[in-house]
């Protein structure tokens, strides 16, 4: 684990984006997808206005259109709704994009206020970094520890919840503190003990000013007692999410092509099974087993979007044809096949086999509640995973998280905004894992059955 | 536009991030083909909706696009774009819906201020017209969201109430790939699946796959007058006014929609590798340049949206 006392250095960072992914030297040639959180006023929207300035991605039109009153108001940039002008505050995430010589960016600007954290959790979910804003005029940085505010201890957790592959910490408006220096190292001193509580791993902690620049596309050297790099230049250099590919195969069937449009090829008559393989990989030849309908069979051909033979890694989508006529249909998953265990005696007796992915039908799980309505225990909610929609019974909240506290208090209800570990009971079983264990079969959104809301976000345990 | 960037940036460019938005595109396309059962997709012969009829053709296999395609016309069209949309729908082998806002002007749900405005904001109202008729559940349409800042909010699957409208601070939390595709009788959704597409992303597929667009795109002689810093087309729609000069100018089209607000800029850009060469050192937004209708105000789009627009 980094954390924010570590050296925040471009090697640093660049020696563990190299451990994290075996493909570290291509990522630069993906967009990297970034989000900035944080509490309201904290100068999320001026700093993506001043990564957008200074990248040179804001066209003149545009610029025009944010400086009638003389000095351009770089919040104006992003704030896209009406109602988001009037108040100056973000209720939406507005989806940005931008590059520099070294990499494509795609910016989720994510709503500070608290009421509107399902938008943050939103934008968090197809994030690969996310930078949570504090703002230094906010907090009380005479003390050496200086207490965080509630929604950069939310934002921060929210984040690492959802497995958000980095995280950085940008301190901000220090520009307009009386001692900079002092002021950063106070809070960076009380965002790495929340970091150490809390099990976050850092990636930086960059002191910036949004408003002057400082930090943000071009090094301030020595400012706040501070040489490390730029926020850009640091984002330049993370690594995108990796992907779950060391994991057997998952694969949860999208769409089902009824009639072969190939002429002379195995998919002839046969069904192509298309989906975004969720783990794993998936090649010719290879045993697996239909999930939940449990038939055998073996992979004839995966295809590509070309229709070409190929396989297909993690991440990627594929046309799988069976070598064999199987009930298949939208929402089954397609998995590695159960590998039989090995005995110490080989005891051919008890062909026991492991399944890689075991049917559940009792979930424990980590909730983000999202809707204006609570969660309440006893409710029945849609439950969406892959692509297959069952029945899901709260069967009780066993606690909610008090941010500020990380203590786990007794609940009987979520309310909007909440964290809390539930117990879940599903109409069918479903391939399900531990989200730290694999992204997609470890995820389910609960959708209010009166409403059709989308309510919650579910992380297996 | 002048190209300013050294024409060798094309082969420093990487193309890979192509790969990752098509096959974003590609499964959002099949997601409303596999939740949805009376999904359209919108299509008018312009370069977004030639884009995401290139996926669509990955998605389900040459002349197995599984939804019809749905134009709504303005009346207001340029020919070569009318003639290219039905040639390629026919090549395709796909159903195209034509519902014209003519036909609701003589149905008198649209009403014309003046009988030469701008049409593009009454095309909500043919749309919601076609929706019902067709009880469409789901609309696939090429917005993007870096080409105006409301829709930049927007979630890929937008839900619309029974009245067509978007609500923009009601909108369903958007997790991971789970889209909540759940409506209520008389509900719809909008889909865009290039949301996250730059118009340098556009370029760079249609030359990288090849796609064949409206000759407009390109650069060619046209009759224009300057008027507000815009190049105004001189059509039978758009007469040169007193007093203006008529020019032959070398240009093209970066968007293509309703003649009388929609802009050529000045360009020798033939082909798409020029183009995306200018794209890269454009100083001028593609709305900027080109429409007439977005300069109203800064709400002129969601507020057009909220009443049924794409």
């Amino acid at each position: 684990m980094t954390t924010a006392t570590a050296p925040d250095t471009i090697e640093t960072i660049a020696a563990s984006a190299h451990q994290a992914s075996a493909a570290a030297t291509l990522d630069h040639e993906t967009a990297l997808r970034f989000i900035t959180c944080g509490s309201v006023d904290d100068g999320k929207s001026t700093l993506i206005g001043r990564l957008l300035v200074d990248s040179r991605a804001v066209l003149s039109d545009q610029l025009a259109g944010v400086s009638r009153s003389g000095e351009a108001d770089l919040a104006q940039l992003t704030d896209g709704l009406a109602a988001e002008r009037e108040q100056g505050i973000t209720i939406d995430v507005a989806w940005r994009y931008f590059a520099t010589p070294a990499r494509k960016f795609i910016i989720g600007d994510a709503p500070g206020h608290e009421q509107y954290t399902r938008n943050m959790v939103t934008a968090a979910s197809q994030a690969d970094c996310a930078v949570v804003l504090v703002d230094a005029t906010k907090l009380d940085w005479r003390q050496p520890e200086p207490a965080l505010l509630a929604q950069t201890r939310r934002h921060a957790l929210l984040a690492h919840l959802l497995r958000v592959h980095s995280l950085v910490f940008a301190v901000n408006k220090l520009d307009a503190v009386a001692e900079p220096e002092r002021a950063f190292s106070h809070i960076r001193a009380a965002l790495a003990r929340f970091a150490h509580e809390a099990g976050l791993s850092v990636a930086a902690t960059v002191p910036i000013s949004a408003l002057k620049g400082w930090n943000v596309a071009a090094r301030e050297p020595g400012w706040c007692g501070y040489d490390g790099p730029a926020l850009l230049q640091l984002l330049e250099r993370l690594p995108c999410t990796p992907a779950d590919a060391q994991l057997p195969l998952a694969l949860p069937v999208q769409w089902v092509e009824k009639t072969a449009s190939a002429s002379a090829d195995t998919t002839q008559g046969r069904r192509v099974f298309w989906g975004r393989v969720a783990a794993g990989s998936v090649a010719p030849g290879m045993p697996v087993q239909v999930f939940p309908g449990g038939q055998s069979a073996q992979v004839a051909q995966v295809l590509d979007h070309a229709r070409r033979p190929a396989s297909a890694a993690t991440g990627a989508s594929a046309g799988v044809v069976l070598d064999r006529e199987v009930d298949v249909s939208r929402g089954d998953w397609i998995v590695a096949a159960p590998v039989p265990a090995l005995t110490a005696d080989d005891d051919f007796d008890s062909p026991a086999a492991t399944t890689a992915w075991p049917g559940q039908r009792e979930l424990s799980a980590t909730v983000a509640w999202l809707d204006d309505e609570p969660l309440a225990a006893g409710r029945v909610y849609w439950a969406l995973h892959g692509h297959r929609w069952v029945k899901a019974r709260v069967r009780r909240v066993a606690h909610r998280l008090n941010i500020h506290t990380l203590a786990q208090e007794a609940a009987d209800t979520l309310e909007p905004g909440a964290i809390g570990h539930v117990e879940l009971q599903l109409q069918e079983a479903i391939p399900a894992a531990a989200f730290t264990h694999a992204r997609v079969p470890g995820s389910l959104i609960l959708v209010d059955t009166a409403s059709h809301r989308t309510a919650g976000a579910v992380l297996v345990r | 536009m002048n190209a300013r960037v050294d024409p060798d940036v094309l082969s420093t460019l990487s193309n890979r991030h192509l790969d990752a938005l098509e096959e974003e595109t590609i499964f959002i396309l099949r997601e409303v083909a596999a939740a949805f059962e009376r999904p359209a997709l919108l299509f008018s012969g312009g370069k977004d909706s030639l884009v995401m009829l290139r996926c669509a053709e990955k998605a389900f296999g040459a002349g197995h696009i599984p939804y019809p395609l749905l134009m709504i016309d303005t009346g207001h069209n340029f020919p070569e774009v009318t003639q290219f949309r039905d040639q390629r729908a026919a090549e395709l082998g796909a159903q195209l819906i034509v519902r014209s806002v003519e036909d609701s002007m003589a149905r008198g749900t649209v009403r014309l201020n003046r009988p030469d405005e701008p049409r593009n904001a009454h095309q909500s109202v043919t749309l919601l017209e076609a929706i019902e008729e067709f009880r469409f559940d789901a609309l696939i349409g090429g917005a993007r969201r870096d080409e105006e800042k409301a829709r930049a909010k927007e979630r890929i699957f937008s839900h619309r109430d029974s009245f067509g409208q978007w609500q923009p601070k009601a909108q369903r939390p958007e997790l991971w790939t789970l889209f909540n595709t759940r409506i209520a009788p008389g509900e719809h959704f909008r889909v865009f699946p290039i949301s996250n597409w730059t118009e340098l992303d556009v370029w760079q597929y249609i030359e990288r796959e090849a796609i064949a667009l409206p000759s407009l795109y390109y650069s060619h002689p046209r009759e224009v007058v300057e008027r507000r810093g815009l190049l105004v087309p001189v059509t039978p729609l758009t007469p040169a006014r007193d007093g203006e000069q008529v020019a032959t100018r070398a240009v093209r089209f970066r968007t293509l929609g309703d003649i009388t607000c929609t802009c050529p800029v000045a360009s020798d850009a033939a082909s798409a590798a020029e183009i995306v060469i200018e794209t890269l050192s454009a100083e001028v937004s593609e709305r900027g340049a080109t429409r007439m209708d977005d300069k109203t105000s800064d709400a002129s789009m969601e507020k057009r949206k909220k009443d049924g627009y794409f």
